[in-house]
C-alpha cells in the first residue's frame, strides 16, 4: 500500500504512545521505528518517563483517603456563624456603655467580622494550649508589655485588670493581624481557664459587639476607633460577657 | 448514596494523585481536591448527566488556575533540600520527575499528567482545557520535550545560548 511510505509525522509518535493512533495505521509506525533510531528513542524516552510518573505518583492513589475529603464531612455546613444578635444580657451593657460608644456599624460587612474572629479565634486556640510558652513577655512585666504592643501596633494597647473577674494576666505577644500587627493577650483563671484579647487595625470605626461560636469557644468581637477587639473564651457565654464588659470598660477609661 | 455521590466518591483517589502532581505540594494538592468536591457536591443538581470524571478534573483544573494566580501575589516557599545522592534509585528518579515538571508552563503540566499519568484520551483533555484538540496535540509535545530535556540535564531555554 501506498501509505506505507507516507512519513511518520510528531504527531503519529505521539498518538502511537498514547493509544490515539487508528489501528490501521500501527504498523506502518512499528515500521518507521525500527527504520528510525532516533525517533525510536524518543518514543522509549516518553515510555520511560510515563513510567516514571506512575512510579512516582501512584502512591498517592493508593493511600486512604484523609478524613477531611469525605464527603459527608464536606457536606455539613463548614462554619456557623451568628451575626449581629446581642444577647439580653449584653442589653445592659450597651446601654451602659458612654456616649461615644453608640453603634454606628451595623451595616459593617460580615466578612470583615468574620475573617478577623477567625484570626483570634486561632490564635486563641494555637496559644491557650501551650503551657511553657503561651506568651512572649509575661504577666509581670505588665508596663513593658504594654508599652512594647503599643509601639509596635500603633494604638494604645492596654491590658485591662480583670481580678475582679478572678483573672489573672498571663502576658501578651505580638501577632501578624489583618492589617499589619495586632496585639494578643492571655488570662488565667484559678482553674485553669483562659481567656484572651485580641486587638487588630479594622476598617470599621466602631460596631455593635457581636457573639461567635466555634466548638468549644466564644468570641465577643466589637470595634472602636478603628482598632478590633475580639474577647474569647470559654462556651460559658455570660461569663465572657461580664469579662468582654470588663475589657471595654477599662479601655474606654484609658482612651481605647 | 445517590449514584452521583458514588461516581464523585470513586474518584477521590485519581483526583488525589493528579493534583499532587500538578502541585507537588501534598497539602495544597488536598486543599485543591477538597475544594473540588464542595463544589461538585453544591452543583450535584446543575449536573445534568455526563462524563464525571471529565467534569471533576475540568473543576480541579481551573481551581488551580485560580490557586496559581493567588500564589503569585503571595511569598513564595522554596525546597531547601537539594539532591541527596545517597536516595535509592527510585527516590532519586521520583525527585528528578518532581523537578522536571516544575519546570514545565501550567497547561502543558496539565496535559501532560491527564495524558500520562490519567490515562485521558486527546477528546476528554480538550474538553477539560477547553481548547482544540491540536492545542492539546502540540502542548503535549512540547511538554515531553522539555520534560526528557530537563531529565537529560539540559536547559532547554539556554541550551543555545553560548
Amino acid at each position: 500500500m501506498n501509505d506505507h511510505n507516507i512519513p511518520v509525522t510528531e504527531d503519529e509518535l505521539h498518538a502511537f504512545v498514547d493509544g490515539e493512533l487508528p489501528p490501521e495505521r500501527r504498523a506502518d509506525v512499528e515500521a518507521w521505528l525500527a527504520a528510525h533510531p532516533d525517533d525510536a528513542e524518543r518514543v522509549q524516552s516518553w515510555r520511560t518517563m510515563a513510567e516514571m510518573l506512575h512510579a512516582r505518583y501512584d502512591g498517592v492513589a493508593q493511600e486512604p483517603v484523609p478524613a477531611r475529603l469525605e464527603l459527608e464531612r464536606l457536606e455539613r455546613r463548614p462554619r456557623q456563624w451568628l451575626y449581629g444578635a446581642i444577647a439580653a444580657t449584653l442589653v445592659a451593657f450597651v446601654a451602659g456603655g458612654t456616649a461615644g460608644w453608640v453603634a454606628h456599624g451595623a451595616a459593617n460587612a460580615p466578612s470583615t467580622f468574620q475573617s478577623f474572629t477567625e484570626d483570634a479565634l486561632d490564635a486563641h486556640r494555637l496559644y491557650v494550649v501551650e503551657v511553657r510558652h503561651p506568651v512572649e513577655v509575661p504577666g509581670n512585666e505588665r508596663d513593658h508589655l504594654q508599652a512594647w504592643l503599643t509601639k509596635r501596633c500603633g494604638w494604645t494597647v492596654f491590658a485591662p485588670n480583670l481580678e475582679a473577674s478572678g483573672l489573672k494576666l498571663v502576658g501578651g505577644r505580638l501577632l501578624p493581624g489583618p492589617n499589619g500587627p495586632a496585639s494578643f493577650l492571655m488570662y488565667e483563671g484559678a482553674s485553669g481557664e483562659r481567656f484572651t484579647i485580641y486587638t487588630a487595625k479594622t476598617e470599621s470605626g466602631a460596631t455593635q459587639m457581636r457573639y461567635a461560636k466555634e466548638d468549644k469557644d466564644g468570641s465577643l468581637f466589637w470595634a472602636d476607633r478603628g482598632v478590633g477587639y475580639v474577647v474569647t473564651g470559654g462556651a460559658d457565654r455570660d461569663r465572657l460577657t461580664r469579662v468582654a464588659q470588663a475589657v471595654y470598660d477599662q479601655a474606654e477609661k484609658n482612651g481605647g | 448514596m445517590s449514584a452521583f455521590r458514588q461516581s464523585v466518591e470513586a474518584m477521590i483517589p485519581a483526583l488525589r494523585r493528579y493534583a499532587r502532581a500538578l502541585t507537588r505540594d501534598a497539602d495544597a494538592a488536598d486543599d485543591l481536591v477538597q475544594d473540588t468536591l464542595v463544589r461538585a457536591l453544591r452543583s450535584e443538581r446543575l449536573f445534568l448527566g455526563g462524563d464525571v470524571r471529565s467534569w471533576l478534573y475540568t473543576i480541579l483544573t481551573n481551581l488551580n488556575k485560580n490557586r496559581r494566580r493567588s500564589l503569585a501575589r503571595r511569598p513564595q516557599f522554596m525546597q531547601l533540600t537539594e539532591n541527596n545522592p545517597d536516595a535509592s534509585g527510585t527516590e532519586a528518579e521520583g525527585r528528578d520527575i518532581e523537578r522536571a515538571l516544575s519546570t514545565l508552563v501550567e497547561e502543558q503540566r496539565s496535559v501532560l499528567l491527564l495524558v500520562m499519568l490519567e490515562g485521558m484520551s486527546y477528546r476528554e483533555v480538550a474538553d477539560i482545557q477547553g481548547v482544540p484538540i491540536g492545542t492539546v496535540m502540540s502542548r503535549l509535545a512540547r511538554a515531553r520535550a522539555h520534560v526528557k530535556a530537563s531529565l537529560e540535564g539540559e536547559r532547554p531555554a539556554l541550551r543555545r545560548v553560548k
